[in-house]
């Protein structure tokens, strides 16, 4: 059994064995092509591994906790992060740990390396895994290169990847990962060549950059960029990059620095290296007798081959297109910062600004035909704004997850959602909603006549105190009768807010945020002195990053309920115009337009299909244990709530514990009186997951059709540290 | 996993691809399993093994006729953890004599043939298991519950 080989080991029956990028790189060196010191990690190490760590089936139990194809991205990811975690915390086995040390400290001598993914599968099947996998450049020390072969191994399991295998159709169960561990390079140019333009079989491409060649595969530095004659050999074109900053190595891993100004002014390359790069990459594609994607890097004006792969692209595969799909669902820590800026500076405000604009319009004043272009005015509004979540909020959640890939990879608890306790208590716009809920519900708590006349639906003539602090609470958050992003029904009425606060004034919550929180200040301090110099600044700013992620995750759809809920203030009061329309002299064509415009915006839809539960022979499924993921720590028994419809949270009792298909968080007011959480939808950063956090309860998510297969009343028990729903039996 | 052919489909697949059951009895309070060699009706609606009068289970159903199957599909490797599919039956038994048993007779042993010395023999009963309703475990924690109206 080999674990580690160097290029002038590898046979012909090797490529299964190193991968597809280590055996193209065995049979540049063996051709005479310059490549960098370089080690292959093979496959057998990679299952020497996995195998004495037991990880096998534990990995295999964390990916059929359910069928693949009821998981969500956002499940695969939680999947993907503790299997990420498992892959750093156990240990290596004894024999491989001697050798690799061994073979690292004589190979390499102290100089900084690269280490780079190799999938044995990339070949197998034609396709292309490129930045599916982790590579890692200019690492030092053998530590620090061992820790980060664990995390391409682990890249094997990444969501993309995940994904990208079944979408292809490849057996996880059989999938594994050599290692390429190769010299770095620190050229001062380049880039990347492909002996074939993929959407033009006539051109070649050259990409090429100052510094290192990860700023440009990455996507931090743009490229010049050359178009070649194929047959001619001659250059066709040459666009000059905007030249400002490029990545070098450094004291600790690589910086990006601004490019001194001789080097900005003039390209990192000259024709006549040009034609010369593109010479390497045609001498590659007549080895591999396929167009080939090379990564090259000179220094002292010696040109070395990183690596070279088959241009899968120019395949006509629609799976290729899925794969820069998944692939755009990691945003890097730049893109997310400039989304940052967008959203807090731009969108946000815009918003708030919105909801007020459209709040100070009387629409009593608007004569029907007015209410029915005003109607259709707020629809677009609201229509551009939910648009403007999915393409910009939604990426923005990713700041949380490149923040506890960061802190595991730094600190490696034994909680991979350790890193969440440092992201609560932002002051996210649902707990001041909360607090200020609890405050009304105190008032009724003192207040026995208020709460009988409550109790009772009368009309109040209402405590001052009391009525002037529900009509801010309304200003700011509404009545609680409306859902976001979506929702169809509202009912403009204070009767279900008074509802929910006769029961909170009963029940005094004894949940109070940040119960689990009290160690966040020693969490952060430890992970923060995990780094130093620019790293400790690149971790802070990190940090900062994923709190505004996370308080956003939150504020946004509250602020877009705000609007949806001058949406749905228009259509009541125009629901309301028709019904009384024959009490006025109307013109019937004003009226039509109204009902027509109602009519088109659909708005009452959206019926829930239940599942088939008994057939025709007599046979009756019931559930008994259902499995999600899970997304909030503790275990709790009580009564469930299912939530089918929005206005079903004014029946919310204490105690009960909240079944839905999808918090909302506009939903999340019931929060105080729950128990647990149980919903649909999985992942541990969707709202539901976050504000049970936030409070402290169990919470068990992606549980399919939880909505139909538990009843409201059934008695059930959450199980937030394994996500094990448990519908218990009643008595015969 | 939401309708019963759901189920019944993964319940079928163990009747057909397993031979063994084990046999759960009590007496006493004291609980006690076996295994024991199964046919299964195609509607799901019984279970049928055979077992010499003198042991310690047919004695156990003398006393209460109350009983659980277990048939799962794990081959004893890690895999199973989250391959293997698993279900508990729950039932009542009783002895089956007459014409019926000839007839379950012929089908039990089309599944056990080297059992038919074993089957035949005076000292054997054919008991069938009356189910009411069968668990069904899979992804290593997802159960449902399959009741059957009799």
């Amino acid at each position: 059994m080999k674990w580690i080989l160097s290029p002038s080991e590898i046979k012909r029956n090797h490529r299964n064995l190193v991968g597809g990028k280590a055996f193209a790189l065995s049979i540049m060196a063996r051709e005479g092509f310059e490549i960098p010191k370089t080690l292959f990690l093979t496959v057998e190490a990679y299952h020497e591994f996995v195998s004495a760590a037991g990880l096998r089936e534990r990995i295999l139990l964390e990916l059929n906790r359910k069928d693949f194809k009821d998981m969500r991205w956002e499940e695969i990811w939680d999947c993907a992060t503790r299997i990420r975690n498992l892959f750093l915390r156990k240990p290596m086995p004894k024999g491989l740990d001697v050798e690799l040390t061994a073979q690292v400290q004589s190979c390499f001598d102290g100089k900084t390396v690269a280490v780079r993914s190799s999938a044995p599968d990339e070949d197998a099947t034609g396709s292309s895994f490129a930045g599916l996998h982790e590579s890692f450049i200019n690492l030092r020390g053998t530590e620090s290169i061992i820790k980060h072969v664990r995390l391409v191994w682990a890249s094997l399991w990444s969501d993309a990847a995940l994904l990208y295998r079944q979408e292809i159709g490849l057996d996880v169960e059989k999938s594994a990962m050599a290692v390429v561990l190769q010299e770095t390079v620190a050229g001062n140019r380049s880039g990347v060549v492909f002996s074939q333009n993929p959407s033009d079989e006539t051109q070649g491409i050259i990409e090429s950059v100052y510094g290192l060649n990860q700023g440009l595969v990455d996507g931090r530095v743009e490229p010049d960029r050359w178009i070649l004659d194929r047959e001619k050999q001659t250059i066709l074109s040459h666009n000059s990059a905007e030249r400002s900053h490029w990545l070098i190595p450094s004291e600790h891993g690589v910086e990006m620095v601004p490019l001194p100004q001789d080097l900005s002014q003039r390209p990192p390359i000259n024709a006549e290296e040009a034609l010369s790069i593109y010479g390497l990459a045609c001498w590659a594609e007549a080895l591999f007798k396929t167009p080939q994607d090379v990564e090259w890097t000179i220094r002292n004006d010696t040109s070395y081959l990183l690596q070279s792969r088959p241009i899968t692209t120019l395949l006509p595969n629609e799976t290729e297109d899925k794969r820069a799909w998944y692939l755009s669902l990691h945003r890097s820590f730049e893109n997310l910062k400039v989304l940052r800026k967008t959203i807090e500076e731009k969108l946000i405000p815009e918003m708030k600004q919105t909801a007020r604009d459209l709040a100070d319009k009387d629409l009593r004043m608007l004569s029907y035909g007015e209410l029915a272009d005003e109607i259709k005015r707020r629809w677009e509004i609201n229509h551009e704004w939910v648009k403007v979540y999915w393409e910009e909020f939604i990426p923005y959640a990713h700041g949380i997850r490149l923040f506890g890939q960061y802190y595991n990879d730094a600190v490696q608890p034994d909680d991979p959602y350790e890193f969440m306790n440092l992201l609560t208590h932002t002051q996210m716009a649902s707990l001041k909603r909360n607090r200020m809920l609890e405050d009304l519900a105190g008032i009724v708590r003192s207040d026995s006549e208020l709460l009988e006349k409550l109790q009772a639906g009368e009309a109040l003539d209402l405590n001052s105190k009391f009525e002037k602090k529900v009509d801010e609470f309304i200003i700011e958050f509404g009545d609680l009768s409306c859902a976001v992003t979506g929702g169809a029904e509202c009912a403009t009425d204070t009767r279900p807010l008074f509802k929910l606060l006769v029961e909170m004034a009963a029940n005094p919550s004894s949940l109070k945020p940040s119960q689990e929180m009290k160690d966040a200040g020693t969490l952060e301090k430890n992970f923060l002195g995990c780094f130093q110099g620019p790293k400790r600044k690149e971790a802070m700013d990190l940090l900062d990053l994923a709190r505004s992620s996370y308080r956003l995750r939150d504020d946004d759809n509250i602020y877009l309920g705000r609007i949806e809920a001058q949406l749905l203030t228009a259509v009541m009061e125009g629901k309301a115009r028709v019904e009384n329309s024959g009490c006025r002299e109307i013109h019937p064509s004003e009226i039509d337009k109204l009902k027509s415009v109602i009519h088109d915006l659909d708005y009452g839809n959206g019926k829930q299909e239940l599942p088939v539960s008994t057939d025709e022979y007599g046979f009756k499924v019931n559930p008994r244990q259902l499995v999600g993921q899970p997304a909030g720590p503790g275990l709790s028994r009580g009564k469930a709530r299912v939530i089918r419809h929005h206005l079903d949270l004014q029946d919310f009792k204490n105690a009960e514990i909240l079944v839905c298909d999808s918090v909302d968080p506009n939903m999340t007011f019931v929060i105080p009186l729950a128990s647990g959480v149980v919903e649909r939808r999985g992942g541990m950063l969707i709202h539901g997951a976050i504000i049970a956090r936030e409070y402290g309860l169990p919470c068990v998510t992606g549980i399919p059709d939880a909505t139909s297969l538990i009843r409201t009343g059934d008695e059930i028990t959450v199980d937030g540290y394994l996500g094990i729903v448990t519908l218990l039996q009643k008595d015969p | 996993m939401t309708h019963p052919e759901d189920i019944k489909t993964h319940i079928r697949e163990l009747f057909i691809g397993q031979k063994l059951a084990v046999l759960s009895t009590h007496r006493s309070g004291q609980p006690y399993a076996s295994l024991v060699a199964f046919w299964g009706k195609e509607d799901l609606k019984e279970i049928f093994f055979v077992t010499p009068r003198t042991t310690r289970k047919h004695a156990n159903l003398s006393a209460d006729s109350r009983v659980a199957l277990l048939i799962n599909s794990s081959m004893n490797v890690d895999a199973d953890f989250h391959e293997a599919v698993c279900v508990t039956a729950l039932g009542c038994a009783e002895e089956i004599g007459g014409a019926e048993k000839v007839q379950v007779l012929k089908r039990y042993l089309a599944k056990h043939p080297y059992l038919e010395d074993f089957a035949n023999a005076p000292t054997c009963a054919l008991i069938g298991v009356k189910i009411t309703s069968y668990v069904l475990v899979k992804n290593f924690q997802h159960v449902m519950e399959l009741s059957i109206e009799q």
